[in-house]
């Protein structure tokens, strides 16, 4: 195409778009591109080279076509010779381009680079302009990599145009947020922060905008600009309105940069300096003042940005949160703007009161506003204002006015929008436990929560109804009282049910006196409701119909009927069949007594933290909640599901009582016993899953960990050894050293020795938590008539193993005489405030006193013989349950601790072993033959010793080895 | 059945909207222009479902025609309705655009009141509507000529009309094939089929009676084992179907083919083939990749039937890669261009007897670009016409009786022709 007017207006470019633009179909659009892209390629191809004219009309072209979402794979080098030429339009569309479509991994980055580079050397401010806009739009780590040391160079100079020192801020801001590591300040960070000095108001704008930045990443290295801000702060606020002349908009002076500097202030604590702070209250105060003065035009704009500032300042007031006067100030203000017309207004007034309540200075001022508050909440047309109003109720209430709060709060509830009501029930639930002061009035509060927004009221919600009640006597009749009235209306919520069946299951004697609530009337008002509910329900009311069996013998036969009916025993879900065969059979095998101790009522739960709490912090995120904290927070453990709990008690139940399903449920026991209750568990004990130690671990692993970890009991009394430590012992009877134990929280080595009938045996206890395990007990004790057998002798240990530490046990062990059982290790200690307790069988068994004795062929078949009465033998067929690998074998046998007799027996496939058992009151002689047999894979093994029970237990022992 | 048919512009306005049934409201309009005619990602698939309507649509250059429809239909009837529709457009007004159907909305409106009847699609044949549908204003028509319109429209056979008088008994058939192949660039065939059709255009009088006759393998078998030894080759026809107006139990029966035809122009029949197909061209590529900035490309054509036929209309497309900069074409025969717009070397050449070959080739001068992707070698494709069925199939026979009037089979002037066109017809290359 012949370069036509050399002027800007490109007429190629503008006869292509619309070309383009006038095509009648997607196909005529492509060809009209695939033919330009052809006469584009072959102008880039063709020898002759193009002036910057037809370069950038091309380049331009192509971005078009770029824009208009085809691909293009060809102009970059085009585009990066348009950067070095010398014309402002040229330059221009190559930065352009190249912004768009050179992606960071180009090769030509480093061309475009170079370019970059001298456009930045250049001393010509709007080249420099175009370069950082560049560097700026592609933001890359390439670009940071090549220009980070170069922009702070260009910021701070003296001869630096004002124009290129802004792009250069705001060039360098971008690099930082997107490549924090590579921009170092360093040398350049005092001279950075006096950018605030600075006579052309936009390099300060731009350069607060880093400094803000830059500070709230490593905010000393930028202390010293503070003051600078305060100063230039105090210049603007004083100013008049024509001072600024560029920089006043709609007559407030500099808007943006006051807001920025006062949002820079935030990111530090008061200055200490009193000069400066002093300075600084006069310009809060001057901002409040000129707050108050009429408007001096009415236009929106004025307003706007009058009211930015003065929210910034506010905001700059509660961040500081010092000066009483201010915060007052603060809040009277925002009491004007509740009233204000702009919804917008209103709605950031309650938000920045929200925080102010949380002031000690300012908590009562913002009090005054309640009535408007809460006039707010139910007038408001905007949904987002309501919201915030109802977050500024929760912020302001405390003891004086939470009846108030909370009767708003409920009565707002059945209006209330849908998208707010979860977290409405919870404040409200929160709220009126917090500030309960009689808990009758509780109660009710929560009845009626349920009763209105049913459907909004979380588990949390209702556990923790339960939890207080349960803690608290004065309550108990009346909650039951209440609730049986709450079920007497038709429709009744299913948590209302929930709340019902566990209270009256627990309380319900309380109101059992009254002939209208009487123990059957109240059986049949449950069972009303029973159809209509969900699982989960069903199965804690069968748990409340047992308690009702204890509480009410008369009713026994009608709940017994009503397990009985085919709905419940040969129910299709498994659980609530479960529960109706067990309660069934609990209720006519146990005696009165038993179900008594089984069904006891519940202990008081601890304290702890409101899982409400938890549920409202989750749901908002830190911040929005301001309620402190009743309790530590090292119990982070939410209420578990009520529904597992009732299935451990249940299991614990069955652990005191001879139930044939015991085992069904013994997989999941975790024998939750709560340490003021040694007796077997009461029901629904562990309906919040704290009283079991294992709970807590539960709570971090899953289920299925739940099922394999050892039951770990938190009652004083040793545990019973573990199912599993029978195993453990055989794996110790060849060997001395290994892990012997090994949970989620601790692991047992050890290391033994043994001579004659002597042992010594090393213990560690290694604490693989990062948690401190507290009085860490260990004892070893022999039961029975092992006493009079084994002699063992233990240091203490430390009481306290830190996070990740081991520590370490001798004990002594002498044999007196031979012995079968093994003493007893009983381990506990407190992890987190829940008592473990672990009990292991120590590996010590009777051939580990072996003296191997060294024989000849002839001698060992004349001791044989020697031994030959039957009761002296001890013979086992069985079958091999590892490999039959003669190494193996003969390791085994001689970790056994007998000599390994060669060429004795005619069979070579056969191993003859001899030793000694050494004890205090005698030595045992033993002989021992091991008869392979590799085709049917199994062993016979012979023993013969000069005691019979010698014989029998080695050969028990051996035989679990092979 | 339709509910309703639309017609729109390229830009999605409508320019003719039918409704028939009561289901199919307004909007139904709007669905189709917002979901399929300005549709952010083109619609390939010819029936949508929106909002459980379904819309089945033809395009034709700029038009789209919709059928609508809230039951479940047979698509193929109404695609087949739809091509039939076009038919009648084009035969009554030409060419289907823009301006032929603002011209002629209210014919079209006629049309569609004629040829659907409550979404049921009635007679379509353009000889019976053409004697009461008409472009030339009304002519007042005598009662008689009224009456035999209805007569003819709503009795057995509705697409002729009785009395027609020619002093000329002339008839004219066609045969009418597309070739499709497409080649493995060693010149092993991937996949071929014939879709033909045969057209016929009788100018005859009174009823006449006819029958049709072709190599159909079956019948050829048939007769063969009677004696008469086959001569020439038979084809074997995979599937086909017929103009209303054949006999379909006849043909069942004895597979022959008779019918008494409509006056003036028919589609007699449609089918299709896929064994023992004559290919009239075959295209020999070679692409060498000279560096990464210079593609030669050497394509050979042959023809490939007997030497005293010419092929028309020939026509090689060969697609250039994206990147190219500049094409210089040397050819033997014909003329040769790039057409940058369309992405590939267009060579055209007029004619071409059997049993000749010819060349060309072209220097492709490629640039650089930083874009990894391996052009794609799109396959070239041809266009042609011959004057044979490349399925091989031939008329044998059209008999003409008419047993009221005084003239015989002898009397009937017959015209026979061939045409064999590409279909898409392409090499990999």
């Amino acid at each position: 195409m012949p370069a036509v007017s050399k002027g800007d207006g490109m007429r190629g470019l503008a006869v292509f778009i619309s070309d383009i633009r006038n095509c009648k179909s997607k196909e005529a659009e492509i060809k009209r591109i695939n033919k330009e892209l052809a006469n584009i390629r072959s102008k880039f191809k063709g020898d002759k080279a193009l002036d910057g004219y037809s370069k950038k009309k091309y380049v331009c072209k192509l971005l078009f076509i770029f824009l208009l979402g085809h691909d293009i794979d060809f102009g970059h080098m085009e585009a990066v010779n348009l950067l070095s030429s010398n014309k402002y339009t040229e330059k221009q569309i190559g930065y352009l381009f190249i912004s768009v479509l050179v992606n960071s991994n180009s090769e030509l980055i480093r061309l475009i680079n170079n370019a970059i580079k001298n456009d930045l050397s250049s001393r010509n401010p709007t080249f420099m302009c175009l370069a950082l806009h560049c560097i700026a739009n592609v933001g890359s780590r390439e670009m940071a990599e090549a220009f980070a040391g170069e922009i702070p160079r260009i910021l701070v100079a003296g001869d630096t145009m004002d124009s290129v020192k802004q792009s250069a801020a705001l060039c360098l801001l971008r690099l930082y947020k997107a490549s924090p590591d590579l921009v170092l300040m360093g040398e350049w960070t005092s001279r950075v922060v006096h950018l605030l000095n600075d006579q052309h108001m936009g390099v300060v704008t731009a350069a607060i905008s880093l400094i803000t930045c830059l500070s709230s990443k490593n905010p000393d290295e930028f202390k010293t600009c503070v003051s600078l801000a305060v100063s230039r702060l105090s210049r603007i606020v004083s100013s008049a309105s024509t001072d600024l002349q560029d920089y006043t908009y709609y007559f407030v002076p500099a808007p943006w940069l006051s807001c920025k500097l006062l949002r820079l202030l935030q990111c530090y604590p008061p200055p200490e300096d009193g000069a400066v702070k002093g300075r600084l209250v006069e310009c809060l105060e001057t901002i409040l003042n000129k707050a108050q003065e009429p408007p001096k035009s009415k236009k929106v704009q004025h307003s706007n940005a009058k009211n930015a500032i003065l929210f910034e300042a506010i905001s700059l007031i509660i961040h500081y949160d010092s000066e009483p006067n201010l915060l007052v100030r603060a809040c009277n203000q925002l009491g004007q703007f509740l009233q204000h017309r702009e919804t917008n207004l209103r709605y950031l007034a309650l938000e920045s009161m929200c925080t102010l309540a949380s002031s000690e200075f300012s908590h009562e001022a913002v009090k005054t506003h309640i009535e408007t508050v809460i006039n707010a909440l139910k007038t408001e047309r905007d949904v987002s204002v309501r919201q915030r109003a109802a977050d500024l109720l929760y912020a302001m209430c405390d003891r004086s006015n939470a009846k108030q709060i909370v009767a708003e709060m409920l009565s707002y509830l059945e209006t209330a929008d849908y998208s707010i009501r979860e977290e409405m029930v919870l404040k409200v639930a929160i709220l009126a436990e917090k500030y309960a002061v009689d808990y009758s009035w509780y109660v009710d509060t929560i009845l009626n929560l349920i009763r209105i927004a049913g459907d909004y009221v979380s588990e949390e919600v209702w556990y923790r109804v339960i939890q207080i009640v349960i803690n608290r006597d004065d309550v108990q009749g009346y909650a039951a009282k209440t609730v049986f009235e709450a079920l007497q209306a038709p429709a009744c919520h299913e948590n209302m049910v929930k709340v019902g069946g566990y209270i009256l299951g627990e309380f319900g004697n309380l109101i059992a006196g009254d002939p209208r609530s009487s123990p059957l009337v109240q059986f049949n008002l449950l069972h009303s409701k029973f159809h209509l509910c969900s699982v989960p329900t069903r199965a804690l009311l069968l748990s409340a119909y047992i308690k009702f069996i204890n509480l009410f013998p008369e009713t026994k036969a009608t709940i017994q009927e009503v397990l009985r009916s085919d709905s419940q025993i040969r129910n299709s879900d498994v659980e609530l069949q479960q529960r109706a065969v067990e309660y069934l059979k609990l209720s006519s095998i146990a005696s009165t007594d038993v179900l008594a101790t089984v069904l006891e009522e519940m202990p008081p739960f601890p304290e702890r933290e409101s899982s409400i709490l938890a549920k409202l912090k989750k749901k908002k995120g830190p911040g929005a909640v301001t309620v402190e904290l009743e309790d530590g927070k090292e119990r982070g453990e939410l209420n578990g599901g009520g529904d597992r709990g009732g299935d451990a008690a249940i299991a614990a139940s069955n652990a005191s009582t001879p139930s044939p399903s015991a085992d069904l449920l013994g997989l999941r026991s975790t024998a939750p016993v709560s340490g003021t209750t040694p007796s077997a568990g009461s029901l629904l004990v562990d309906v919040f899953s704290e009283a079991g130690p294992s709970a807590t671990s539960a709570g971090v692993n899953d289920d299925g960990f739940l099922s394999s970890a050892p039951p770990t009991v938190a009652s004083e009394d040793p545990a019973p050894p573990l199912p599993e430590s029978d195993e453990l012992l055989n794996k110790f009877v060849c060997k001395n050293n290994g892990v012997l134990f090994e949970n989620q929280l601790l692991q047992i080595g050890i290391k033994s020795e043994y001579r004659q009938n002597l042992g010594r045996m090393y213990l560690f206890y290694g604490n693989k938590t990062s948690v401190q395990f507290v009085s860490f007990n260990t004892t070893v004790s022999c039961p029975g008539e092992l006493q009079s057998q084994l002699n063992v002798q233990t240091k203490t240990v430390e009481p306290l193993v830190e996070g990740g530490a081991q520590v370490q046990q001798v004990i002594n062990i002498e044999c007196l005489t031979d012995f079968i059982d093994a003493p007893l290790l009983n381990i506990k200690f407190r992890y987190g405030g829940a008592l473990q307790n672990i009990s292991l069988k120590l590996p010590v068994t009777i051939n580990k006193f072996f003296q191997p004795t060294e024989m000849a062929a002839a001698d060992f078949f004349q001791r044989w013989k020697q031994l030959s009465q039957p009761q002296q033998e001890a013979q086992k067929i069985f079958k091999a349950s590892h490999g039959m690998d003669t190494e193996v074998l003969k390791a085994k046998l001689l970790g056994l601790g007998t000599a390994l007799l060669e060429n004795v027996d005619p069979n070579p496939e056969n191993y003859v072993c001899a030793g000694v058992i050494q004890t205090k009151a005698q030595q045992v002689g033993c002989l021992l033959r091991l008869e392979p047999n590799a085709q049917a894979q199994m062993y016979r093994l012979t023993l013969r010793s000069s005691k019979d029970t010698v014989s029998q237990r080695v050969c028990d022992l051996l035989a679990e080895q092979f | 059945m339709i509910g309703g048919l639309f017609i729109y512009n390229h830009k999605g306005e409508v320019l003719i909207s039918r409704v028939y049934r009561d289901d199919i409201g307004r909007n139904a309009v709007d669905a189709f222009r917002v979901n399929v005619i300005h549709a952010r990602q083109q619609v390939r698939s010819p029936v949508t479902n929106i909002a459980r309507t379904s819309f089945f649509h033809v395009k034709r250059s700029n038009i789209w025609l919709a059928a609508v429809t809230k039951q479940n239909v047979n698509a193929a009837m109404v695609f087949e309705f739809l091509y039939k529709m076009c038919d009648v457009m084009t035969a009554y007004f030409g060419k289907i655009s823009e301006e032929n159907i603002k011209n002629n909305f209210v014919l079209i409106y006629e049309l569609l009141d004629e040829i659907l009847d409550f979404g049921y699609p009635q007679n379509s044949e353009t000889g019976a509507l053409k004697t009461f549908i008409t472009q030339t204003g009304i002519k007042s028509q005598s009662k008689e000529e009224q009456s035999q319109i209805t007569s003819q429209v709503t009795g057995q056979i509705g697409w002729r009309r009785e009395g027609i008088k020619y002093r000329r008994n002339e008839l004219f058939l066609d045969v009418l094939e597309s070739v499709n192949l497409l080649m493995s660039p060693q010149g092993q065939v991937l996949s071929a089929h014939v879709s033909g059709r045969v057209v016929m255009k009788s100018y005859l009088s009174g009823m006449p009676e006819c029958k049709f006759g072709m190599n159909d393998k079956i019948v050829i078998d048939k007769q063969g084992k009677g004696g008469e030894g086959a001569t020439g080759q038979s084809i074997a026809i995979d599937d086909c179907t017929f103009h209303q107006c054949v006999r379909l139990s006849k043909f069942d029966a004895e597979r022959s083919i008779s019918f008494i035809p409509p006056d003036g122009e028919c589609e007699l029949m449609r089918y299709r083939t896929t064994k023992d197909i004559i290919l009239p061209f075959r295209v020999i590529p070679l692409v060498r990749e000279v560096g990464r900035t210079k593609l030669e490309v050497k394509v050979v054509i042959k023809s490939n039937f007997k030497p005293s036929l010419l092929a028309q209309k020939i026509e090689v497309r060969i697609p250039t890669p994206l990147n190219t900069s500049g094409v210089q074409v040397i050819c033997m025969k014909g003329k040769a261009k790039y057409k940058a717009s369309e992405n590939a070397i267009v060579w055209k050449i007029k004619r071409m007897a059997g049993m000749k070959e010819s060349q060309i080739s072209a220097e492709i001068e490629l640039l650089p670009t930083n874009d990894k992707k391996k052009w794609a070698r799109p396959p070239i494709s041809m266009n042609f016409e011959v004057p044979f069925a490349p399925s091989g199939l031939k008329v044998r026979y059209l008999k003409v009786f008419e047993p009221k009037l005084n003239y015989s089979d002898h009397d009937v002037i017959k015209w026979v022709r061939y045409i064999g066109r590409s279909g898409i017809y392409e090499t990999r290359c």
